[in-house]
């Protein structure tokens, strides 16, 4: 049987490629273009090769940035899904509670950032902030301001406190979509909580918790409104990470080139971790 | 307005317009054998010509920043890799 193609269906996607070209496209050349010249305002540019991308590649402040990005990343993953997961768990699926969890869960979600970076700024402030001045009272010497370790641990639950929910709520939508049968079978066979979560309810919730895990993992690498407000990458440069140190080059310093050449690189990088997190995670779903 | 703001160079041009000339060439292949040439690759995964460009290109990208970042230029030994890299791609993957 001849089958008809009717290609007019391509038009359709014009608008779509008009816009990709305009948002995302033509910036992108032009950072391509800025990572290989010099420029010292005024439009006007000078040829410099390749020598930006080895400035970059070669700098102990890109490689110390990348690691405490690693760093970051890789914390929020470990506590936001094993804890998302957990809350979405112990959420109900029925009932008049529902909504009023749904909505508490969502709120996070709806702060703005840099007022979620303001609130917890305030909120740890060692001398008046609730959290800073309650831990000292227990007896820490805690002053995220000053001391590295105490701006990390405020970072990560503040980014805790903000995208767990999403999480959840990612997690939440999976458990809600297995139907009542598989729990009576379950039962039926005496399976005990623990095989339940690891038979039915793990498998069932794996592909939004890869769509979560994606989403977290490219957000947190370029987080920077809470960062930028809550510690500013500092103290010293302890929590510059990335984008916070894209930004001191490209707007503090107005090295345009190699800030250029940096934005490619952090791209590439983002970009082939999230290609290789999304293939294990589809190879592991096919098998 | 001009183009002046996008700060042209021709190396640069030259780079898209071999990205270009890529997505032309894919499609005239797709053209003259449609389906995207699906496999089971030696890396275990289901792969098109399309994700075959993709990881080459990728790939190609991280070549050019090792060796940048370790040995520095000249770019010719790593742009023999990357087509080699390119080639295997093509032919395993």
């Amino acid at each position: 049987m001849n089958k008809t193609h009717d290609n007019k269906a391509w038009l359709f996607v014009l608008p779509v490629v008009a816009l990709v070209a305009f948002n995302a496209v033509i910036p992108l050349m032009t950072v391509v273009n800025y990572s290989v010249q010099e420029t010292f305002g005024d439009n006007v540019f000078f040829w410099a090769g390749v020598t930006w991308f080895e400035q970059v590649l070669q700098s102990e402040r890109f490689h110390d940035a990348l690691l405490r990005q690693m760093f970051f990343t890789f914390s929020i993953l470990a506590i936001e899904v094993p804890l998302g997961v957990a809350i979405a768990l112990t959420m109900p699926r029925k009932g008049p509670w529902v909504p009023v969890c749904l909505v508490l869960m969502a709120l996070p979600l709806l702060i703005p950032w840099n007022v979620v970076g303001a609130m917890w700024n305030i909120f740890a402030l060692p001398d008046i902030g609730l959290l800073g001045r309650s831990l000292n009272a227990l007896g820490f010497d805690y002053n995220f301001t000053r001391q590295p370790g105490d701006a990390w641990f405020t970072l990560i639950l503040m980014d805790v406190w903000h995208w767990t929910s999403l999480v959840v709520l990612l997690a939440y939508a999976g458990l809600v979509s297995i139907p009542d049968a598989y729990y009576q079978a379950a039962k039926i066979d005496g399976a005990r909580p623990f095989a339940i979560f690891r038979y039915i309810q793990l498998p069932k919730m794996k592909r939004v918790l890869t769509i979560a895990v994606l989403l977290r993992f490219m957000d947190s690498f370029m987080i920077y409104t809470e960062l930028s407000v809550l510690t500013g990458g500092g103290p010293g440069n302890s929590t510059t990470l990335l984008s916070i140190d894209l930004v001191k080059i490209a707007l503090g310093q107005f090295d345009l080139g190699p800030a250029a050449a940096m934005s490619l690189i952090y791209f590439l990088i983002i970009l082939a971790l999230s290609w290789v997190f999304y293939t294990l995670m589809m190879r592991n779903e096919q098998q | 307005m001009g183009l002046s703001w996008m700060a042209w160079t021709w190396p640069t041009a030259a780079f898209f317009i071999f990205i270009g000339l890529c997505f032309v060439a894919m499609s005239v292949w797709e053209y003259a054998d449609p389906g995207g040439g699906p496999r089971h690759g030696i890396l275990g995964l289901d792969t098109t010509r399309g994700d075959r460009l993709f990881i080459s290109l990728l790939g190609s990208a991280f070549i050019f920043l090792a060796w940048l970042g370790l040995m520095g230029t000249p770019l010719w030994a790593p742009l023999a890799l990357a087509l080699v890299y390119a080639v295997c791609v093509f032919r395993w993957v």
